[in-house]
């Protein structure tokens, strides 16, 4: 196992952006990982560009984050000269500019989300390569293979906030435990016309799936409870 | 078979190795991997401020080449940053960094925040698409409160409680993540920054010699320069070392005198 600490930063990542009938929720996992290692198991990937717009990141957390820079000073530019709040579908094209316009450099796919009076919630998905899309809902990163199986069957139009919410958090989890680059905890931001809320949802209160085992604070707790059963194939 | 190559008539730089090279990566010759400085460096932040520590190894591939240096830098009074990584690279961007944060002091007329610190890190990093190899814990404390950051090659950051960074960071880590929690006190912090930074000097071959410890908290920074010193050198002869005239035998002397200074004759005094 050779650990390369030295290689890019890349967010394994499950990224997720949905609409529901008032807003959007967003949602990521925390996981930046170096090659093999975890340089960060609580990272933060929503990250904000002006009160009423955020977007998740995922693919090289250097070229994110400075994308993100960018496009928080240019929205910060046009909302003084434009005399209100900058529409998302705006600061989803300045994302996608930058994007496509550096496509040979850059290794960028997130998630851009938020809520403006004209149009109401909105995701557009910029992916590598720098499409635009706007979609009802949008999954991202390399958890979302495992994601779109379940959002087929599991996603409506005219969710709730809180059906959305769950939807959002059970999506994350099934990708977090599947997907070796993606875990940690699962963030969430909900935007609408009320405002912004940031929810957090620690390791142990999400849902566990097959196989997985309860969290214990030493192993030692789980031997001398019950003997583990003999592998089968 | 080493071919004798003359030496160049001209003087300069003889470029036929570089030629030679060349054609040995042609033929699919493999470049001896790039060697990573080994390097335990940690931070974190504790009730009143942060403590940053590192170990005091300097090395050039297998050999030790500086057994107590300084991996602790300077950016500010109330900022400071180590650095893992290329040596020459970490003391580049830090000294640069720190000379801009002055200038920006006086354009401002107020101490300066570690954000500002973190962005003119990062921005020139990212510039350099990760061919600076400096990887940095960047701590302090300003206006805005205590902030810890880690700073990577390609530019990108992570804003965290503590942190671990280096060879030694695996080792460190770990002491990190049994012993971490909210609210240390400044004796808890500082012992816990050293007891990771321990396991990484025993643990990892990259890294050695000492501890090094900061702590900055609002108005007061200590910087506790080999705070442990865990290897002591174990068999220092009682006697000491002399070496008598006449003890080294002589096998033949040849002395040349130096070439007479050179005379000038005539010619106009400088003038300014």
């Amino acid at each position: 196992m050779d650990l390369d600490l030295s290689a890019p930063h890349s967010m394994g990542t499950t990224i997720i952006g949905v609409t529901y009938n008032g807003g959007v929720v967003l949602g990521a996992d925390s996981r930046t990982s170096t090659g093999m290692y975890v340089a960060n198991r609580a990272s933060d990937k929503i990250t904000e560009l002006t009160d009423n717009v955020y977007v998740c990141r995922s693919g090289s957390a250097a070229d994110t984050q400075v994308i993100s820079d960018y496009v928080r000073y240019f929205l910060h530019q046009h909302t003084i000269q434009l005399g209100q709040p900058a529409t998302v579908k705006v600061a989803a094209n300045l994302v996608r500019l930058l994007s496509y316009q550096n496509k040979n450099m850059l290794q960028a796919g997130v998630i851009v989300g938020g809520w403006d009076k004209y149009e109401g919630g909105q995701i557009y998905s910029v992916p590598l390569g720098g499409t635009i899309l706007r979609q009802p809902f949008s999954i991202g990163g390399s958890g979302s293979s495992y994601l779109y199986g379940f959002f087929d069957q599991a996603w409506k139009e005219d969710m709730t906030h809180e059906e959305a919410e769950q939807l959002v958090v059970k999506a994350a989890s099934l990708a977090m435990a599947r997907d070796g680059a993606s875990g940690g905890v699962v963030r969430t931001v909900t935007i609408n016309a009320e405002g912004v809320t940031r929810k957090f949802y620690g390791g142990d209160t999400l849902p566990l799936w097959h196989e997985e085992l309860e969290p214990t604070n030493s192993l030692l707790d789980l031997l001398s409870s019950s003997v583990p059963e003999p592998m089968s194939t | 078979m080493v071919k004798m190559t003359d030496l160049p008539i001209k003087g300069g730089f003889s470029f036929d190795l570089c030629t030679r090279n060349q054609m040995l990566l042609e033929k699919g010759l493999q470049m001896p991997p790039f060697r990573k400085t080994g390097t335990t460096i940690v931070g974190l932040v504790f009730q009143d401020g942060v403590v940053l520590g590192a170990d005091t190894r300097a090395t050039e591939g297998p050999i030790v080449a500086d057994k107590n240096c300084e991996k602790i830098h300077f950016m500010a009074s109330n900022i400071y940053c180590c650095g893992a990584g290329t040596a020459a690279d970490t003391e580049a961007v830090t000294d640069m960094v720190s000379s801009q944060l002055q200038l920006h002091r006086y354009a401002t007329g107020r101490e300066s925040r570690v954000v500002t610190a973190l962005t003119l890190l990062k921005s020139h990093l990212f510039s350099y698409q990760g061919h600076v190899s400096a990887a940095l814990i960047l701590g302090g404390v300003d206006v805005t409160g205590p902030h810890l950051h880690t700073v990577y090659p390609h530019g990108s950051t992570d804003t965290l409680p503590f942190a671990t960074m280096g060879s030694g960071s695996l080792a460190a880590m770990s002491v990190f993540e049994s012993k971490y929690r909210e609210g240390l006190t400044r004796e808890e912090g500082i012992e816990l920054v050293a007891e990771a930074i321990c396991a990484g000097i025993f643990n990892d071959l990259g890294s050695g010699s000492n501890v090094d410890v900061c702590v900055i908290t609002k108005g007061q920074t200590e910087y506790l320069r080999n705070y442990q010193l865990p290897n002591p050198r174990t068999y220092i002869s009682s006697k000491g070392y002399s070496f008598v005239k006449g003890q080294t035998e002589v096998l033949s002397t040849k002395i040349t005198p130096i070439q007479p200074k050179v005379e000038t004759v005539g010619g106009d005094a400088m003038e300014e």
